[in-house]
């Protein structure tokens, strides 16, 4: 996986390390909405960081704060100890790629790529040569008299990608960097950006509503939800121990169950369902102390399906028992979906191991859904 | 195969549709112009019409052709005309580009406006033709004029002891066509210049153009086929102008629009006025068909919008 890099370097676990670019209590508003609601996070030199959200999470506003184009109404930005609030866009080592890639229609490849060099006012020399190496890296070679409008969706994010990269920029911004092309082209174009951001060396940040596209690329996540950070991780750290429901069911799929404390100790603890008769057991930490109300997520392939005889005990400790509803084939694995008595659904995904062209468990059979204690995330909120 | 009769009947409202303004512009230009061009062509004469027919009877009864150039002749010799013409040319000439200079930032501003104010303002860039244009024209004789409003409140203010000459003078006929032609070239820029992606103009402040660079170099080059658009509509009916030169204007602003009224209804010499008429439409044409050509072959950013 592009995501997994060679190398220990995990800076963000280091308490000495300087943070590349510092955010303070970040803040923009619009009117009555609150779009950024003060951010505090740390950047290190060399990431490819996420900003993941919804629609309206406020990604993007936070993006255009970091390129320039909105100012903060309060807190800091500081890159590489510099103060950038009062920077003008045009006077800022950042670069951003523009969703719709945002290339002059009316220059060729070669002047959009060197647009950027030209405002520096470099020798025309040199301007040709850092164009020409910038464009071998992206591969676009030989397409340097062209118009924008003469290239493949593909091309164009290259280009764009290569205008921002000739500058040597300290940040590079990319604003879906992926929405605009087929789902073929993605999973090569993900490397692809993983590769070009390791050899150069630029510290990324990419906004997504993409959960999969940030999980494959990015050395951290920051999920983003109502103009604040709801967590901040490395992309296992975030899918397999989300700090909260949101977060749990945004990244991927989870199965969230309510409760009440019953037991808590050294060994973990025991959680008592308010919705029906079934205990939860974790191997971790219960977030409240007894008796307090507290959530149970578990991810679907983490559990076990299998037949259950009429009239066996129902549920039970980290076992729940219910009817197939109804049962998704991807191919590579199964989705089912478990009806509980009360009317509330569980996912199970199971991998298709073998090649069975008839499902061993089937629509209508009564099951019982398993766990073991280590797949349960215990959530306070 | 419904495919094919899909396809045949597409066909026909396609010819349908191209059809029917080939078909306006044969039946009210071209064919206006053909019999223009045969009065031209003819010589005058004393009766209705004031012109001797072309093709006549000689008296061997054979159908003889009879054309006169002289008119031509005299068009190309008579410094009176290609004065008039040079003028007109001049005056329409400057005053497109005055309308440039004035409705560009109009334009751009309308543009940049908040969305749900820009049809408004739009409103009020087009809101003087609700007036006749006579009527519009006539009011700027009671404001320029020597008991007019401009020189009644200078000499008010003191600023002036005597009126100030504005009436009958060029920059009246600059300041009227001007006033009277400017919603012309508002309006294509207006719709070329919303159409811009301001994200545009972010990549080009993000790549380290400051704002004045970033509207020659990204702004001015894509607003190119609207500037044209509005030229051509300011310049082409300022050309032939007759009403505004003429209650405006002085005595020396002889344009060819006032030169071609007076050989038609004063001298009543209807070849001669054709031959104007003529030599109007090739003025015009030929360079709209170059800078046609030129934005054919040469790419010119005419058609970056798309």
């Amino acid at each position: 996986m592009p995501g997994q890099r060679a190398g220990p370097a995990e800076p963000w676990r280091d308490p000495d390390a300087e943070p590349y670019l510092r955010l303070r209590g970040l803040t923009r508003r619009f009117g009555e909405v609150t779009a950024v609601a003060g951010i505090d996070l740390d950047i290190y030199r060399g990431e490819l960081f996420a900003l993941l959200g919804g629609s309206g999470s406020g990604k993007s506003t936070l993006l255009r704060m970091l390129a320039g184009f909105e100012r903060p109404d309060a807190g800091t930005i500081t890159l590489d100890g510099e103060d950038l609030v009062k920077v003008p866009p045009y006077d800022r080592p950042v670069n951003m790629m523009f969703q719709s890639y945002a290339l002059f229609p009316h220059m060729t490849v070669a002047q959009n790529v060197g647009y950027g060099l030209r405002q520096e006012g470099l020798p025309k020399a040199e301007i040709a040569r850092r164009v020409s190496e910038i464009l071998e890296l992206v591969q676009l070679s030989g397409l340097e008299g062209r118009r924008p409008h003469a290239l493949s969706g593909g091309q164009r994010q290259r280009v764009a990608l290569a205008r921002c990269l000739v500058k040597r920029p300290k940040l590079l911004l990319l604003d879906e960097p992926l929405g605009a092309l087929d789902k073929s082209l993605r999973e090569a174009t993900q490397f692809e950006l993983v590769n070009i951001q390791e050899r150069t060396g630029i510290t990324f940040i990419m906004v997504t509503h993409d959960q999969e596209e940030a999980m494959t690329m990015a050395t951290r996540i920051a999920v983003m939800t109502e103009g604040r950070l709801a967590q901040v991780g490395t992309p296992a750290e975030v899918y397999e121990y989300p700090a909260s429901r949101f977060v749990a069911s945004f990244l991927g799929t989870a199965n969230i169950f309510e409760g009440v404390v019953k037991r808590a100790d050294a060994a973990g603890a025991l959680i008592e369902s308010t919705a029906f008769d079934a205990f939860f057991q974790s191997d971790t930490d219960a977030p409240k102390p007894e008796g307090g109300r507290v959530f149970v997520a578990v991810r679907p392939e983490k559990m076990r399906i299998e037949k259950r005889a009429e009239g066996e005990a129902a549920h039970g400790t980290n076992r729940l028992a219910g009817t197939v509803r109804d049962i998704a084939y991807y191919g590579d694995f199964v989705m089912y979906v478990v009806a509980l008595a009360d009317g509330s659904t569980v996912r199970v995904s199971r991998p298709t191991e073998t090649r069975l062209t008839e499902l061993p468990i089937t629509w209508g059979d009564a099951v019982a859904v398993t766990w073991p204690p280590f797949a349960a995330v215990l959530l306070a909120q | 195969m419904r495919g094919g009769a899909a396809i045949v009947q597409g066909r026909l409202v396609r010819l349908l549709v191209l059809a029917l303004p080939y078909a306006w512009l044969l039946l009210f230009f071209l064919l206006p112009f053909l019999i223009v061009a045969k009065i031209a062509l003819s010589e005058p004469a004393v009766g209705i019409p004031p012109y001797a027919p072309i093709l006549r009877w000689s008296e061997e009864r054979v159908l003889t052709l009879v054309l006169n150039l002289g008119n031509f002749a005299a068009l190309a010799e008579d410094r009176f005309y290609l004065d008039a013409y040079l003028r007109s040319i001049r005056i329409a000439g400057v005053s497109a580009l005055l309308c440039m200079l004035i409705g560009y930032p109009m334009a751009y501003a309308i543009a940049r406006a908040p969305e749900h104010r820009r049809n408004l303002l739009v409103m009020l860039v087009v809101l003087p033709f609700w007036t006749s244009f006579l009527l519009r024209v006539m009011a700027w004789i009671g404001l320029l004029g020597d008991q007019g409003v401009i020189n009644g409140l200078l000499l008010w203010l003191g600023l002036i002891g005597e009126p100030l000459r504005l009436l009958y003078t060029d920059a009246a006929v600059y300041l009227g066509i001007v006033y009277c032609y400017l919603p012309f070239m508002v309006l294509p820029l207006y719709a070329t210049l919303v159409k811009l992606d301001p994200a545009l103009i972010e990549a080009a402040a993000d790549l380290g153009a400051r704002p004045w660079r970033a509207f020659l170099t990204i702004t001015l080059p894509l607003s190119l086929p609207g500037l044209a658009a509005g030229g051509m509509l300011v310049f082409i009916p300022a050309i032939g102008e007759f009403v505004i030169p003429e209650l405006l204007g002085g005595p020396a602003a002889q344009l060819a629009g006032r030169v071609l009224w007076v050989e038609f209804f004063q001298n009543r010499d209807w070849p001669m006025a054709s031959a104007l008429a003529v030599a109007l439409v090739l003025v015009l044409v030929v360079p709209i068909a170059a800078l046609q050509r030129l934005s054919a072959t040469r790419g010119l950013g005419l058609r970056a919008g798309r």
